[in-house]
């Protein structure tokens, strides 16, 4: 790895917001106020499908203190949002078509009066038959959710038609002469259910007109870029007019990164001609905003009797929701990352997203990867058992080696997997609880057929998994100011993960300087280098590689101006730690960044402003090796591994399940931050532990039964295992920062499907619908129970 | 303005309450509550608004010591109590203490459900000086984060309460 002079890079950083989120004096959208400003609200659809024919809103209008009300009415109905599909008003035009889409919004004086306001409008109602499963929205003649959706504009070569949004399909060598040659097959059928984001601070916007009529809009968002162009897009707004900035942002898993209610907020702003405010309430924002995809999985598994695997096959059926959204990119990675970190030859992957009207499904940690790998590692341990063997064993025999390729013929150029996986052997002691299983359990079964509610039972379940860093464009713009701080400018929105503390110490590092001397802009649409956004694991990588690239500019100015002033060529100059510029190995004959900058500014050059921009360029798949069809993302970005144990125990009295313990290892090439770097590994177990345990949206027809934290649960500190250990790998990827590799979805992926094995291996029960709860436990103990005798 | 007062609910009036140690006179009707009042009028937004309902915890502040959801209790309930929210806390060496202790051990990441976080182990830690990991996940058991995993939460307090050692 490159050698570091500061020591910034590597070091466990305290996150440079600590000392306002801790005394709470930090600024979240909900505490946010402007001059004048007036409260919104929202008026949410109590149908799954109806055609719209006319809105009352005399009574609403009024009432005083109400300022402006929008309807469908505002809206151009040609005007339509969508990252990949344009199918998106900014909220109901014409129809509805999910209960709880935003039908009207109301700007009054008070919350309350704009609350009490939306109980005025009244909307007349054509009910439509709805389609609230995919399985029945791709039947024929099926309600179609959108009249047209093959017309809509798409980024890509979607498929659509009808009620089929999108579909992709990839193929690598010969599935279908493949599973002749294996000596075991193992095909069955998944089910995983819609997990909601909740980030604690619930989705808000406020938006402001200044007396040029141009219009700032500050809202909980993971991208400030994608705010502007999805407001833009569905107003029909140049994007000149709309400036984005950003408050601290209360967490956002995949749910703030597309659209929410900025779109609305902007257009009461506008009517009303003041700031309005608008934040949801928790249940608002389970109903409105978006979810995990509940994803229907067939998966096929073929491996030789010495457990080589030879050919994976997998069909996905997706629900989308009422809207594209993110959908089709998550339909297409789950396909990609699929055969997980395996060399499998014959690999077919499928699979379609259907429109429904429900609430739309999006982007959430892990990008589908959750789901495919609950089904796939699971099913690798069934093909283990099959074939008696240890289900590290079998996977250690088919992992990529390092110079092994992503089953489409991308090469990997760091490959951490087998030191995450010989880690997690180790720590969790994953050898010796085998020895003390394979004789103590299997005895115990065997002595003990007794009727379940007796005992505990403990079991072990190991996963594998892969994700990428990267995806689309992201810069950077690095100054040194006339004091010789530096200011950096990413446009990379900290979602509390701690990029902003990330970023700061990559460039402080490539500088040579000390932290504290540099700052880091918050990010702005009008004066940061465009980022797509805090999404795909890709701000550690791909912003920390644009400030690398602008650090490199401002240092290569700075020699210019240094080998002028001390009368030297620029390359025989280095940077000395502390802000100088030296001839190499002179030490003494050193400027120091301040010189140079009083220069710049006074009598050559102008300020040192160095800038760079990139887009992850390298191929995902290798035409001679993969046909792809319906490919959302041509160029996906670097490969990052992990690998993860968990213990488990099972009480057959209630079937209730308690993780005991997790040891994760994520090989993350470079920790910029150790620290953070755990941190998100911890919080994506916990996460993971949720989906795979209890987490689960329920629908009531076309209504969500659940919307409220008293209904949906997520794990508190008490559910926290007594063990959870997270160990980093740097394997030091050459095209990262430093060598870095981004980590912020990798720890989910592999959690339920752990999970399930260790169920499995505790009490041989199989599951394979998400979340398994002690109530689907217990189920299936009975049932088996019932099977033996 | 009656109407807009019906559409809000009952009239508001002022009632006098006592937050951290200052009396102050905030406009509020009976149904408003104290999580409002505090974040609304009195500009005091450390405690959060997460779920409205007294789930995630987010608004913890102390009511007479007491840890309690802002969201859940009345303004008007709060005549002749002492009202503490983390801003208030701040001087306090036992709250310098945590804050250190979630800044060195990383026991936040976006800080919304923090304030929260904070009051509730300040409260256990005046309870209970030398908490045990398990004393630790009782009393924040009702304080939701979402970031964090909580492993660095406990941390934090764990180290939190060993700094505080031998102080009063």
């Amino acid at each position: 790895m490159s050698s570091l002079a500061m020591g910034e890079v590597g070091r466990a950083a305290a996150q440079l917001e600590g000392e306002e989120k801790l005394s709470g004096s930090a600024q979240y959208i909900a505490d946010l106020v402007r001059p004048g400003l007036l409260h919104g609200a929202i008026l949410q659809s109590p149908h799954a499908h109806a055609r719209i024919r006319g809105y009352d809103v005399s009574a609403a209008r009024a009432l005083p203190g109400v300022r402006a009300i929008v309807t469908g009415d505002d809206l151009d109905a040609s005007h339509r949002m969508g990252a990949f599909i344009k199918d998106e008003p900014a909220f109901a035009k014409g129809k509805v078509r999910y209960v709880g889409e935003i039908v009207a919004a109301v700007a009054a004086d008070t919350e309350a009066i704009a609350r009490a306001a939306t109980r005025l409008i009244r909307v007349d109602y054509d009910v439509l038959p709805a389609v609230l499963d995919p399985e029945s929205a791709l039947a024929p003649d099926a309600p179609l959710v959108h009249e047209d959706a093959a017309a809509y504009a798409k980024v890509f070569d979607a498929g659509t038609s009808a009620n089929a949004c999108s579909r992709t399909d990839f193929r690598t060598g010969d599935i279908a002469s493949a599973w002749a040659r294996c000596d075991v097959v193992v095909e069955a059928r998944y089910t995983t259910q819609a997990q909601a984001h909740l980030s604690l601070e619930p989705c808000g916007a406020l938006a402001e007109i200044d007396a040029a009529g141009r219009i700032t809009l500050w809202s909980a968002n993971q991208s400030v870029f994608r705010v502007q162009a999805c407001v833009c897009e569905s107003l029909g707004l140049p994007m000149t007019k709309v400036r984005c900035l950003t408050p601290r942002v209360g967490a956002g898993f995949g749910n703030k990164m597309e659209a929410h209610v900025q779109p609305a907020v902007v257009l009461l702003a506008l009517k009303a001609r003041r700031a309005v405010k608008l934040i949801l309430s928790r249940e608002e924002d389970f109903e409105t905003v978006r979810a995990r995809h509940p994803f229907s999985i067939r998966i096929k598994t073929g491996a030789k009797a010495d457990g080589t695997l030879v050919a994976r096959e997998m069909e996905l059926l997706l629900d989308g929701g009422a809207y594209g959204d993110d959908s089709p990119g998550v339909l297409g990675y789950a396909l990609l990352m699929q055969p997980g970190p395996y060399r499998i030859p014959h690999v077919h992957g499928h699979g379609r997203v259907a429109y429904t009207n429900k609430l739309r499904f999006g982007a959430f940690r892990g990008f589908g990867v959750p789901q495919v790998t609950f089904a796939s590692e699971t099913q690798l341990d069934e093909i283990a058992a099959r074939l008696a063997m240890d289900p590290i064993a079998v996977r250690r025999k088919n992992m990529l080696a390092p110079g092994d390729p992503w089953f489409g013929g991308q090469p990997i150029a760091s490959n951490g997997l087998a030191e995450c996986v010989d880690t997690v052997a180790r720590e969790s002691g994953w050898e010796e609880a085998l020895a003390a299983t394979s004789t103590g359990a299997a005895e115990a079964h065997e002595a003990d057929p007794a009727p379940a509610g007796q005992r505990r039972r403990r079991g072990r379940g190991v996963a594998l998994s892969a994700h990428i860093s990267g995806l689309l464009a992201s810069g950077a713009i690095v100054r040194v100011l006339e004091d010789c701080s530096v200011l950096l400018n990413t446009g990379a929105v900290d979602i509390g993960q701690g990029s902003n503390t990330v970023l700061t110490q990559i460039c402080a590092e490539a500088l040579k300087v000390p932290i504290e001397r540099v700052a880091i802009a918050s990010p702005d649409t009008d004066g940061s280098p465009y980022n797509w956004g805090t999404t795909a694991s890709r701000v550690t990588y791909v912003a920390g590689r644009s400030v690398v690239g602008a650090a490199a500019e401002v240092e290569r100015k700075l020699k210019e101006h240094a080998g002028e002033m001390l009368e030297c060529a620029p390359d025989d100059l280095e940077l000395l730690p502390g802000g100088k510029v030296a001839i190499k190995g002179v030490e003494q004959r050193a400027v120091t960044f301040a010189d140079i900058s009083g220069r710049a500014h006074w009598a050559a050059g102008g300020p040192i402003i160095g800038t760079h921009s990139w887009v992850f360029d390298q191929k995902t798949f290798d035409p001679k090796r993969t046909a792809a069809l319906g490919l959302p993302f041509s160029q996906i970005g670097i490969f990052s591994f992990s690998a993860l144990v968990v213990e488990v125990e099972v009480d057959e009295a209630t079937g209730k399940v308690r993780v005991l313990g997790a040891w994760a290892a994520c090989d993350i090439g470079r920790a910029i931050n150790p620290r953070m770097a755990t941190g998100q590994i911890e919080g994506a177990f916990v996460q993971g532990m949720g989906y795979a345990l209890f987490e689960e949206m329920v629908w009531d027809g076309g209504r969500l039964a659940n919307p409220s934290l008293m209904d949906y649960k997520i794990p508190t500190i008490a559910e926290l295992p007594e063990t959870l250990r997270a160990y980093l790998i740097e394997s030091d990827e050459p095209s990262g920062p430093f060598g870095a590799k981004s980590v912020g979805e990798l720890g989910i992926n592999g959690v339920a499907a752990a999970i399930a094995n260790a169920i499995a291996s505790a009490t041989g029960l199989r599951l394979r619908r998400l979340p398994m709860t002690g109530e689907r436990v217990l189920r299936g103990l009975l049932d088996a129970g019932e099977g033996r005798s | 303005m009656s109407a807009s007062i019906a559409a809000a609910g009952s009239p508001a009036s002022f009632v006098e309450l006592d937050v951290n140690g200052q009396a102050v006179a905030v406009r509020a009707s009976l149904s408003t509550t104290l999580l409002t009042a505090l974040r609304d009028e009195l500009h005091l937004t450390a405690a959060k608004r997460g779920c409205n309902q007294g789930v995630c915890g987010a608004c913890t502040i102390r009511i007479d010591g007491v840890p309690m959801r802002a969201c859940l209790s009345l303004a008007h309930g709060c005549v002749g109590s002492r009202v503490a929210t983390l801003e208030g806390l701040a001087a306090d060496p036992r709250m310098q203490a945590l804050q250190r202790a979630f800044a060195e051990t990383g026991g936040f990441q976006c800080g919304f459900c923090t304030p929260g976080m904070l009051v509730a182990a300040h409260a256990l830690l005046e309870r209970e000086a030398d908490p045990d990991e398990d004393a630790i996940r009782g009393a924040l058991s009702g304080n939701l984060c979402r970031c964090t995993g909580y492993v660095k939460i406990v941390a934090a307090v764990l180290a939190a309460a060993s700094a505080s050692k031998g102080s009063p």
